[in-house]
Order: structure tokens, then C-alpha cells, then sequence
């Protein structure tokens, strides 16, 4: 890292027991000014009481957590002047319009009126909801409901963004168009914390943590995290990826296989070394290989393999990011 | 502060004016509410259908008849030539009523002597019986009287005895909807506020929108304020509502201050305001808030004097009433409206209001900040 940047966010062992679960256990993470960091993880996992611990909606019961240099439970009020919170859930007034619920946020967070009126018209184009302006929330689509969420987040200037999971239950396109908003603030120098399902969200974050049943697996770059999958990665197209996982697991050199579609991922020691021998044996079990080509591991397998690892409980301290 | 708050009382506004059908019912509600039981909620009798066996079938028994007729309370509807007949009318609830006058009551009457008929009252709902019976004997005394003034021409005024001259007050036509009306408006203070306002808090709830307010700079009490004041106003405006209607359509009398009673259905607002926020921060749903609403306001409404009388309750049912806030606002409405009393023989009621009111609307802040957290 060539410049040195503040830590906006940084949690202490920070902790959230429910009456029969402990949704969040022990987390220690920090997050620079400015980044975009991509908080992922399967549904259950801690994303979202970690959000709410950090938006001061929720005490943890263990650790701290400081956001924008105040604590989260002592001086909640100071942080909320200084973030923006947009929830998985639409969490708007729907029987109000774009412009009212907009109006309504900013009268709340007591936008002075010189600045309002410059500042909503430039997060409607900002949000591509202009021409919406008088549609009642209720009859938005998804994304333009999100995109409105967003634009209420941001109508305070916030400092620091929190999202729980934006894009989940969004179209394609929606989903594109809310990630070029969402660098759009990146570039303004923003920090944004979202948490997402999607491992190719994952991948246009500055940094990413991986959650799991409460615990931060690991984080750091995506770089980085794709780095700590052991071997290289061979795909392996062909028409019953079952069998050939059962033919081709136990190897030798084979690390690990994940099935996705008609696609099995082979992770090996070495490909110059094993990817003849494995033709070999594919070809003596009778399986018809329509493609074996190296390839590079996305985030997606190294998400799996990690969380695999992590089942096997293999290793118990979460790996280190960057120092 | 103050603006926020502001917005959050335009932003409720809003919501109320797009929910037409909360709006209509806001509104229309209290009308239905009195209508219904300013005509159907009476006890008073007039019209009663009564069977008539007249086996005497003389010129004095006709004159009865004819008493009977001209008191308004009994529709001398059906003769009939049996008892059987009247047995059956009355089962069938056709006829309330039934006069048998047997053989021989001309002659008993020409001669002097007591003449008796039999009166016959379905007594399956108490308070129409008791009605009609003290009618039935009253009818028959003031027809004796009459007869005995013929008879022995003496006036009744001049005779020995005592005299007692009833003078009703407050409501000297005993209308029920004079004391009715009144209490309707208790409930609708009570009743309805609490219920608007634990629902209004709920939807927030529900809707997941109080998540949202959560992370601004909103206080609690900023939220209560900004909540409650407009249900508030709608309650004060459907107070005004029932009361013009109340006056003008059921010439109810406002024989008190109207600005004392006004000032004081604000006073109690801050009670049902509480409970309203007391049930919001105990219910997750509108369902819920509304069943619970329910639960809490149904015993006030038996317990607090509305329909039955405190005083006739036994003693230790009358205890719980003097927890029941309603029970005081019932007292100040109807001293106001009927007795045109003031401050200074209500101050009790006044004193007690004041303490309910502030004690619940604590409770529920503090309740409801809790359940914010």
C-alpha cells in the first residue's frame, strides 16, 4: 500500500449471542477510509447482525466495534450522523413517492435547504429515478426500489455506506447497474461495507471477508483470498461429472473437486504433472472428456474450499489479511 | 429536533390521507357508533305489542282498554279469545305484554268493590320487564283514582295521603341517548385513539421501516411525539363529530363549559395515548396490536359505567373500577354534558386522570425506548 489510510472501521472481538445462537463470534476486522469491502458469506452466516452491530441498531453482547472513530454503543449518535444504512429488506415507505420518502430523510437528517434541493436532483440522475419522481414507492420495480433506498442513504452525505445485500432478488441488469452506481461512490471516496451472496460481487471489492457460521474465515484482497487455495485448477467438462468425481477424487495429486452444472474443477498439486494421468484414467473408466483445460480458481472456489476447509475443521485461526 | 419531529407528523398525515380505507373508518366509525347506540342502546319503552283477553266485554273494561291505549307505552295489538292464544303470542315474541280482564269486572267496578285484571310480562330481558311493570301498575292506578273520583266526587287532590311528586333531573325525559351519547364519546377517546395509535407504531414495526428511523439522528421521544400527535387530532376531530351530532340530532344539551370539556377529553388523550404506546412496544403485528387492544379496552368498557351502573356491580368488582381510567373521563363527560357541573365538583376525577395519564405515557416511553434498543 502506497498511502497510509485511516482505519473507519475497526471491531474488537466483537460478539452478538441471541438467546439459542451466537450470530457473530469474535470478529476482528478493520476497514481502511475509502474502500469497498465485501463482507461474504452463505445466508446465516453473521452478515447481517454484523451490519446491524455496526449501524448501532444492535448492542454486541461481547468485543466492540468503532465506526468513523466513535464506539458503537457509546456514542451511537455521533456515527449516525455519519453513515447511511439501506437494508435487505425494502425498508422505505411504499405508500409514499420517490421525492416525499427522499424529502422525508432529508428533513430528518436536517439537510440544510440551500444544499437540498441541488443535492436530490443530482441523486435522482445519480439514481436514475428523475423521470419517477412522483411514483409512490409501492409501485416500483426491485432494483428501482433499491436504487431509491440508496439514494436515501446517501441524502445526508454520509461518510461511510453500510449494505445488506443490495442486489439479492434484483434482475441482472439491475444488479450491473446498482455495482456502476455503487463505483461511482467508490470514486467519490466513499467507503462502502456490503455484504453480498454473490461471488462476483465479491470479486469488485477492494477487500472481502469471508463469513461463516458467525466466524470470519478470512479476509483480505480477492487476490489475495483466491492465493490461499492450495494447487491449481483444472476444468473438466464432460457429460457426467458425478461419475468422473468418483473415479478421479481419490488420485493421486487430486487436492480437491467441486461439481458446478456439467463442470467438475479439479484442484491438483501440479497440472504439467497430473493433467495426462488424469485423461488416462477418465478414458479407462469409459467417461467421454469434451474439455480438460487449466484455468484460473474465481472467488467462487475459493469460497468453497475454504468453507470446506473450514467444516473439516482443519484449520482453526482464521488466515491473516495483508499486513 | 423540532423539525424532525415536524416530519415525522407530515409524513404520518400523509400516510392517513392514502390509506383511504383507515381514513374512512377514522371518521365514520364514531357516526356508526353512535347512531347505533344512540337509537338501538334504549331501554325506553314506548309501543309495547300487548295481547288483550277481554272476557268482560263491558263498557268499563273498554274504558281500561282505552287507559291502557292512551299511555303511548302499550300498542294494544292483538285480542285474542284465550289464554292459549296470548300464551302462544308471547312465546312466539310477537306480543311482550298480555292484560286478561275476567268476567265480571264491570260489575265489580259499578259495585265498589276491587276489581282485579292480570297482567302478564315476558320478563326474558329485566330491564324492558321492570319498565313495563312499574307502566303497567301506573296505568292501573291513575284509572282506579279515576274511578274513585267518579264514584265518590272527590277530587284526588283533595284526598288524605301522600303525595309523591317525582322531579327529574339532568335528563328530565329520561332519554337513555342523553346518557349515552355522552359516554360514546369516553369510548371513542379511549377506545379508538389507543387502538389508532398502537397501529400506527406496529405498522412501522412491521413494515421494518422503524429499522430505518433507528439509524438517524431521530430520538425516542422525537418518534412518540411525531407518531401520536396527529392520532391525536383525529381523535379530538371525531370528538367534535360525535359531539355536534350528538346536539344537533339527538338534542343532546351541553348544559356545561364546552372548553372545560374539551380541555379535559385532551387531558385523557394523554391516557389512551399511553396505553396505544404501552400495546405497540408489546406487538410485533397490526393483527396483534389490535386483538390486544381489545383485550386491554373490552373490561374498561363493562367496568368503567358505560353500560352498567358502578354502583350496582358488587363491592368487590367495584374495586377494579377505580383503576379503569375510563371510569373518571365517564364521570367528567356526563357531569359536564348532563349536569353542567364544573371544576370544582369534578376535581377528583381530574386529579385521578392526571395521575393515570402520566403515569402510563411514562411507563410506555420507557417501555418503548427499551423495545427501540
Amino acid at each position: 500500500m502506497s498511502e497510509e489510510r485511516e482505519n473507519v472501521i475497526v471491531t474488537e472481538n466483537l460478539t452478538r449471542r441471541f438467546k439459542k445462537v451466537t450470530a457473530v463470534k469474535g470478529l476482528n476486522l478493520t476497514v481502511r477510509q475509502g474502500e469497498v469491502f465485501g463482507l461474504v458469506g452463505p445466508d446465516g452466516a453473521g452478515k447481517t447482525t454484523t451490519i446491524r452491530m455496526l449501524c448501532t441498531i444492535m448492542d454486541p453482547t461481547e468485543g466492540s466495534a468503532r465506526v468513523a472513530g466513535f464506539d458503537t454503543v457509546a456514542e451511537s449518535k455521533q456515527i449516525k450522523r455519519r453513515i447511511g444504512y439501506m437494508a435487505q429488506r425494502f425498508n422505505l415507505y411504499d405508500d409514499l413517492s420517490v421525492l416525499e420518502n427522499l424529502d422525508f430523510f432529508a428533513d430528518v437528517f436536517q439537510v440544510p435547504r440551500r444544499v437540498r434541493k441541488r443535492r436530490k436532483e443530482r441523486l435522482l440522475q445519480f439514481a436514475r429515478l428523475a423521470e419517477f419522481r412522483q411514483r409512490r414507492a409501492a409501485h416500483l420495480s426491485g432494483g428501482m426500489q433499491k436504487k431509491l433506498a440508496l439514494a436515501c442513504t446517501l441524502i445526508h452525505q454520509p461518510e461511510i455506506v453500510f449494505l445488506d445485500e443490495p442486489t439479492t432478488g434484483v434482475d441482472p441488469v439491475s444488479r450491473r447497474e446498482f455495482w456502476d452506481i455503487l463505483t461511482e461512490l467508490h470514486l467519490q471516496g466513499i467507503t462502502i461495507f456490503v455484504s453480498t451472496p454473490y461471488m462476483d460481487e465479491a470479486e469488485r471489492c477492494s477487500r472481502v471477508g469471508l463469513m461463516y457460521r458467525g466466524r470470519m474465515i478470512v479476509y483480505g484482497a480477492p487476490d489475495r483470498i483466491k492465493g490461499l487455495v492450495a494447487g491449481e485448477l483444472l476444468e473438466l467438462r464432460t457429460a457426467n461429472p458425478r461419475r468422473a468425481e468418483e473415479v478421479i477424487g481419490q488420485s493421486e495429486g487430486v487436492l480437491e473437486t467441486q461439481t458446478y452444472g456439467d463442470l467438475l474443477r479439479v484442484f491438483v498439486d501440479s497440472v504439467t504433472r497430473r493433467q495426462d494421468s488424469l485423461q488416462e484414467t477418465l478414458a479407462a473408466a469409459g467417461i467421454e472428456v469434451i474439455g480438460l483445460r487449466q484455468t484460473r480458481p474465481r472467488m467462487e472456489e475459493a469460497f468453497i474450499s475454504l468453507i470446506r476447509r473450514q467444516m473439516e475443521g482443519a484449520k482453526g485461526q482464521p488466515a491473516e489479511s495483508e499486513r | 429536533m423540532l423539525i424532525r419531529t415536524l416530519s415525522l407528523m407530515r409524513k404520518e398525515f400523509l400516510h392517513i390521507l392514502r390509506d383511504r380505507r383507515t381514513l374512512a373508518v377514522m371518521f365514520l366509525m364514531p357516526i356508526i357508533q353512535l347512531v347505533l347506540m344512540g337509537y338501538a342502546a334504549t331501554t325506553d319503552i314506548e309501543h309495547l305489542r300487548t295481547a288483550v283477553l277481554d272476557r268482560d266485554k263491558s263498557p268499563a273494561s273498554r274504558e281500561l282498554l282505552d287507559a291502557y291505549r292512551a299511555s303511548n307505552y302499550f300498542e294494544l295489538a292483538f285480542y285474542v279469545e284465550s289464554e292459549g292464544e296470548m300464551e302462544y303470542l308471547v312465546d312466539a315474541g310477537d306480543a311482550r305484554a298480555g292484560l286478561i280482564i275476567p268476567v265480571g269486572y264491570g260489575r265489580e267496578v259499578a259495585s265498589g268493590g276491587q276489581a282485579q285484571v292480570a297482567f302478564v310480562i315476558d320478563g326474558s330481558d329485566p330491564s324492558v320487564a321492570n319498565t313495563v311493570l312499574s307502566a303497567s301498575q301506573s296505568v292501573g292506578q291513575a284509572h282506579s283514582l279515576r274511578i274513585l273520583e267518579r264514584a265518590a266526587g272527590i277530587k284526588p287532590d283533595d284526598m288524605p295521603g301522600v303525595q309523591v311528586r317525582p322531579r327529574v333531573w339532568y335528563n328530565p325525559e329520561m332519554k337513555t341517548s342523553n346518557f349515552m351519547i355522552p359516554g360514546i364519546m369516553g369510548i371513542i377517546l379511549y377506545f379508538l385513539t389507543a387502538l389508532f395509535t398502537a397501529m400506527a407504531i406496529v405498522r412501522e414495526r412491521e413494515r421494518g421501516t422503524i429499522e430505518q428511523l433507528i439509524v438517524t439522528p431521530i430520538q425516542p421521544l422525537e418518534l412518540i411525539v411525531g407518531k401520536v400527535v396527529p392520532y391525536a387530532f383525529i381523535a379530538f376531530f371525531d370528538v367534535l363529530e360525535v359531539l355536534a351530532i350528538g346536539v344537533f340530532w339527538f338534542g343532546v344539551p351541553i348544559n356545561g363549559s364546552l372548553g372545560l370539556l374539551l380541555g379535559l377529553a385532551v387531558l385523557f388523550l394523554i391516557t389512551s395515548l399511553g396505553i396505544g404506546i404501552f400495546i405497540s412496544s408489546a406487538a410485533n403485528t397490526q393483527q396483534e396490536a389490535m386483538l390486544l387492544t381489545f383485550l386491554i379496552l373490552m373490561p374498561s368498557i363493562f367496568l368503567g359505567g358505560f353500560f352498567f351502573p358502578i354502583e350496582a356491580m358488587p363491592r368487590w368488582l367495584q374495586v377494579f373500577t377505580y383503576v379503569i381510567p375510563l371510569r373518571y373521563m365517564l364521570v367528567v363527560i356526563r357531569g359536564i354534558i348532563l349536569k353542567g357541573v364544573g371544576i370544582t365538583v369534578l376535581y377528583e376525577e381530574v386529579v385521578a386522570m392526571m395521575v393515570f395519564g402520566t403515569a402510563i405515557m411514562l411507563l410506555a416511553a420507557i417501555r418503548f425506548r427499551k423495545r427501540l434498543e
